[in-house]
Order: structure tokens, then C-alpha cells, then sequence
């Protein structure tokens, strides 16, 4: 395979006076969605926007299409498309007219017409930045950042703020850049998104990767147990459930039990009876079937969203 | 040099788009315009065009409110960082600023021009060449500075106040409200160190008494020097991120750009030139062989008793009794 599009190696970045990113290391290859995993105030924001070229590095090595980000940065704009956090457009501004704004800056350029077609926008051709819903302004983004036919596209919370069915919009038009083939790298804090968009996952917390892989690699290094979570009337030692049939592992986390277990029928079973010796109900009980949150709780005792 | 085009074209539509525009490009310099040749000058032709420097002088400096505000905005809102990942440098976005509010200016100046010359019958406009000169490096000059006012601060409140604490004194003591030469000495002392000043008396003397370029070298070369320091200034502090910080010496910075106007002020100072000029182009309206009618200003200022007149001839707009 050809040498990876974006390389990253002990990348350390501070501010002031907290160390936001404490050693990254990761690679990118041509033609992957390569998903950043973890909650706010991870450092995922900072390893992208050092990658485009935004932010300086303190140490560690990065490369990008071949660039240094930071030596190299007006090479690399040209090869990158992005769609940043936290950034807007003038009120005043048609979304026509930005598509057409930004694809002047190229010399490699796509079509902004085709682009308002293929996103959706065409109606809005001429209504302001300032008019556009939170979907559509989410959608201008992402169209804009493919403006230059870039070789890598960085999406930084692509979905962050916007409700279920926009956010599914959103999904499906990642997912056909993926069958194109486009190298991307995401941020997200949902996991989900990172479940179903990613062919890679870095899993990262306080500015480091915990845990990196496909998510069936990440889903598998958690032996694949479904997980059951119950809310108890009364507290009960971890100790004793860990006991139960069908039952490997149990964590309690904010008076939830999170039961890991092979076999989920028998364990349901054999924990109402051990709750019924003791005199203890079962408030509630919810049934997950494997997925990456299972690998963050395990690496961090913590949810991702907490 | 693409990038550059395509962004000042971005601008140009923006800002037509605003209202705030609308209101410091088009009604304040109209609203002086009128007050100025019509109720000051009472529109006499040679008041009028005496009046016209200080009138377009309002309207060059008045660029900066515009441009500080909305460089703020764009940072804030992080508009800039958009741009700061596509191949767009800061000199471009920059230079965008200064030029799209050049090409906004002119056609203010010009209706001026043209409403001087159709309503109030000025028919002569002096040197030109020298008013069109001290026009674009004003226009570039005071755009520059409102980039600097931009990078001192943080928020659109900030630049709001700083930009009043610039503009009051721009405009009450520099000779484009009331006349340098009818000023307190102590206020006289204080507006020869403002780049307003040169501009205010650059754009009369080439009105209203034709002087050539080359006779108005050293208010060119002032405000030249202040066009390019203040840019230089305005491109080293330049920001993307709404929160980066302002850098430790930037108020050093910021401050360096009042140089040239301190030396020439300090030179002004000595050889008191500049306002020796301007109150014989003062006097030259007073005194003027008009065949019939004499102004008001000059009636009365004829009128007073030579041991009670002033030491300076009394001035033309606000607290003179025309």
C-alpha cells in the first residue's frame, strides 16, 4: 500500500497551561473515513485543526498529503477540504454566492452548481447565510469543503447540535463520499456516527488514544458481551452480581449496574432470583448489544457522554 | 492577486448589503454635505467650495467605523477561520478591506463633487490631481488604522468605544468640524499631532486654493508613511482565531503608528506653517474682491472693531455668526 495520507506521530499540543493533546499517534490511509472518538474536550478539535494547518504544534510530527501543516500551509490548502466547528459565514452571504466565493480561491475546482444540486440546496440558491436552517447551513459546510476536489476532507463534528433526522441527512452524504472513496477524518462524540461512518476508530481521552481499530476490532477487545444495565430499589455489591450465572463482568456507574454477559438470557434470570433472596427489586432494565461505548466505559470507567 | 479580486468583489457586495453602511456612507456624509453648504455656507459658491475639504475629509475618514466593525465580526463569528483554511493569506483579506472601501468611497466623494458643482454652482475645484492623490491615500491611511482598531480588540463593544475615542477628536480637533485657526491654542497644540489634520488641510489647499501636489509633499508624505506603517502594523497583529490573544506589545504596536504625526507635529510645532497656511486661505475668503454682495461671515467680521476682533479671524462653521 502506498505510503498513508496523513501521518501523526507523539503529536503534544498545549495551552497556557493545560496539555490539551499529550502524545497522538495515529495514520490515515488514502481512501478511509478515519473517525476521532471521545468526548468534548478530548483534544480531538486541536490534533484536526493542527492537521489543516490552523494551530501551531508544541512537539511531535505531523504530515499531511506529504506537508507539514505548519511549513508548508499554503501547499496543503490546496490538497485539503474542511468543514471546522465553531465557524459561520457572512449573514449576508447566498449560499450560491459562497460556493462560488470559495471555489474561486482553486485552481482545481468542482462545479459549485453541481455541488448545490448533489447537497440538496438548489432551492436555496439564493437565500442568506443568515436564513438557512441549522441542517442547511451543515450542509453548505460540507459542500464547501469539497469546493477543491481535496484529497483529504476533515469534518469536525459533522452532526453536532443538529436533531436525529438531519443528522441522518448528514450520515447518508458521508456515506457516499466513503463510496467514493474519499479520505476523510472525522470528530464526533457520538457513537453511533463513529459506528456506522468510520472504517477506523482512535478512541481519544485527555489528549490520548486509548484504544485505535476497526470498530469490530474495538467491539471485539470487549469479548463482544452484550451488556445489561438495571436500576436496583437498593444498592447491591458489585462483588456479589459478578457471581452470577452468565454474568462476567459489573461495573455500577451513577446507580446503574452495567452487567457484561455471554449469555443474556441466563443472566436476567439468575439476577432476579438473586434479587428475590435478597428482597431487592428491579426498577429497571435495558439491553445493549455491543457497541463502542462498551470499550470507553471499559478503558475509562466513565460513559462517553457524562 | 486572484484571491485578492475575488475577495474585495465578496466585500464590496457584503457591505452594499449593510445597513450600518448605508447609514456612515451615505447619509452622515450627505447629512454634512447639506449642513455644511447649505446652512454654513448658506450656499454661497465660495464658502461652499472653501467647505468642501473638511466635508469630503469626514467622508474619506469616516471608512474606518465600517471596516474595524466588520473585520470584528468576522473574527468573532469565526467567519475568518472559514477562510483561514482555504488558500486566502491575511494580506489578502486584509488588502480586500482597504480596497473594497475605496471602491465604496469614490462614489460618495464624487456626488459631492457633483452636487457642489449642480446645486451650489462651484465651478472651480481647484487642483484635482492633488485632491484625488490625498483622496485615495486618506481612503487607504484611515482604512488601515480601523484594521488596527480591529486587532487591539476583542469584541464589537471594544471597538465600538475605542473607535468613538478616535473619531471625536479626528473630527472636532483637526479642522473638519470647527477650523483649526479658531481653536484654543491649547486644542491647536493637540491637532497638529492628528493625521486628520493634514488630511483636512490637504484636501482645502487643493480645493480651494489649487495648490499642486508637490507644494503638499510633506502632508502627503506624512499620511503615506502613516498609510504604510499602520498596514504594516495592522498585518503583524492580524488574527483568524476569535480566541487568540492580542500579543503583549501590540499596544507598543498600535502605538508606533502615531509616529510619523508625532515628528510632523513636533516640526509643525516649531515652524507653525501648517496653520499660518490655513488662516491665509481663511482670510482669502474673508477678504476676498466679491464685487456686490459681501458674505455674512464678512460683514460682520468687517463690522467688528478692529481693537475687539480676535487675533484670529473668526471661523466659518459653528461658532461663528454667520
Amino acid at each position: 500500500m502506498a505510503e498513508p495520507v496523513i501521518q501523526v506521530e507523539n503529536l503534544v499540543k498545549r495551552y497556557a497551561d493545560v496539555e490539551a493533546v499529550r502524545g497522538v499517534s495515529f495514520h490515515v490511509e488514502e481512501g478511509e473515513v478515519f473517525g476521532l472518538l471521545g468526548p468534548n474536550g478530548a483534544g480531538k478539535t486541536t490534533t484536526v485543526e493542527i492537521l489543516e494547518g490552523l494551530r501551531t504544534l508544541d512537539s511531535g510530527k505531523v504530515s499531511v498529503c506529504g506537508l507539514d501543516p505548519q511549513r508548508d500551509s499554503n501547499a496543503l490548502k490546496n490538497e485539503i477540504g474542511a468543514a471546522l466547528q465553531s465557524t459561520s459565514l457572512p449573514d449576508k452571504l447566498k449560499t450560491f454566492e459562497a460556493l462560488q466565493l470559495f471555489a474561486g480561491f482553486y485552481s482545481r475546482r468542482r462545479d459549485p452548481e453541481e455541488l448545490l444540486k448533489r447537497f440538496g440546496l438548489e432551492e436555496k440558491r439564493h437565500t442568506f447565510y443568515s436564513k438557512l436552517s441549522g441542517g442547511q447551513k451543515q450542509r453548505l459546510a460540507l459542500a464547501m469543503a469539497l469546493v477543491n476536489n481535496p484529497r483529504v476532507l476533515f469534518f469536525d463534528e459533522p452532526t453536532a447540535g443538529l436533531d436525529p433526522q438531519v443528522r441522518r441527512e448528514i450520515y447518508d452524504i458521508i456515506d457516499e463520499l466513503r463510496r467514493e472513496k474519499k479520505t476523510i477524518v472525522m470528530t464526533t462524540h457520538y457513537i453511533e456516527e463513529a459506528e456506522r461512518l468510520c472504517d477506523r476508530v482512535a478512541i481519544v481521552d485527555h489528549g490520548k488514544v486509548i484504544a485505535l481499530g476497526t470498530p469490530r476490532e474495538l467491539k471485539a477487545r470487549s469479548g463482544d458481551k452484550t451488556r445489561i444495565e438495571v436500576r436496583l430499589a437498593k444498592p447491591e455489591s458489585e462483588g456479589d452480581l459478578i457471581q452470577l450465572d452468565g454474568v462476567t463482568d459489573c461495573r455500577s456507574l451513577n446507580g446503574t449496574y452495567v452487567l457484561h454477559c455471554q449469555r443474556p438470557p441466563q443472566a436476567i434470570v439468575s439476577l432476579v432470583k438473586h434479587l428475590e433472596t435478597r428482597g431487592n427489586e428491579l426498577v429497571g432494565l435495558e439491553i445493549a448489544t455491543p457497541s463502542l461505548e462498551d470499550v470507553f466505559i471499559e478503558l475509562t470507567g466513565r460513559r462517553l457522554r457524562d | 492577486m486572484k484571491h485578492f479580486l475575488t475577495l474585495t468583489r465578496m466585500r464590496i457586495r457584503l457591505t452594499l448589503r449593510n445597513k450600518m453602511f448605508l447609514f456612515f456612507s451615505v447619509i452622515m456624509p450627505f447629512g454634512f454635505f447639506f449642513l455644511y453648504a447649505g446652512i454654513i455656507a448658506k450656499g454661497d459658491p465660495r464658502i461652499v467650495r472653501f467647505l468642501l475639504g473638511p466635508v469630503i475629509a469626514m467622508a474619506v475618514m469616516g471608512s474606518f467605523w465600517g471596516l474595524s466593525a466588520s473585520l470584528v465580526t468576522f473574527r468573532e463569528q469565526g467567519i475568518l477561520r472559514r477562510f483561514h483554511v482555504s488558500p486566502v493569506t491575511a494580506a489578502d483579506m486584509l488588502a480586500s478591506s482597504i480596497v473594497a472601501n475605496y471602491v465604496l468611497t469614490i462614489p460618495t466623494v464624487v456626488s459631492e463633487l457633483l452636487l457642489a458643482r449642480f446645486i451650489f454652482h462651484v465651478r472651480d475645484f481647484g487642483n484635482l490631481l492633488s485632491f484625488a492623490i490625498l483622496v485615495t491615500i486618506g481612503v487607504i491611511s484611515f482604512a488601515s488604522m480601523g484594521l488596527v482598531v480591529a486587532s487591539v480588540t476583542n469584541t464589537m463593544q471594544e471597538t465600538q468605544v475605542l473607535n468613538q475615542l478616535i473619531w471625536l477628536p479626528l473630527i472636532f480637533l483637526s479642522g473638519a468640524t470647527i477650523p483649526l485657526s479658531s481653536l484654543p491654542k491649547v486644542a491647536q497644540n493637540f491637532g497638529i499631532f492628528l493625521p486628520a489634520t493634514y488630511l483636512v488641510w490637504g484636501l482645502q489647499a487643493s480645493i480651494f486654493s489649487s495648490l499642486a501636489i508637490w507644494k503638499l509633499w510633506i502632508e502627503v508624505s506624512a499620511l503615506l508613511a502613516w498609510a504604510i506603517l499602520t498596514f504594516f502594523v495592522a498585518s503583524q497583529l492580524f488574527r483568524w482565531e476569535p480566541e487568540s490573544k492580542i500579543p503583549r506589545n501590540a499596544k507598543l504596536w498600535a502605538a508606533a503608528t502615531a509616529l510619523p504625526f508625532l515628528f510632523l507635529g513636533v516640526w509643525e510645532h516649531s515652524s507653525g506653517s501648517l496653520l499660518m497656511d490655513a488662516r491665509a486661505a481663511y482670510r482669502s475668503i474673508e477678504n476676498s474682491d466679491r464685487p456686490e454682495r459681501p458674505s455674512e461671515t464678512e460683514k460682520i467680521y468687517r463690522a467688528t472693531p478692529k481693537s475687539t476682533r480676535p487675533a484670529e479671524p473668526p471661523s466659518a462653521p459653528n461658532d461663528s455668526p454667520n
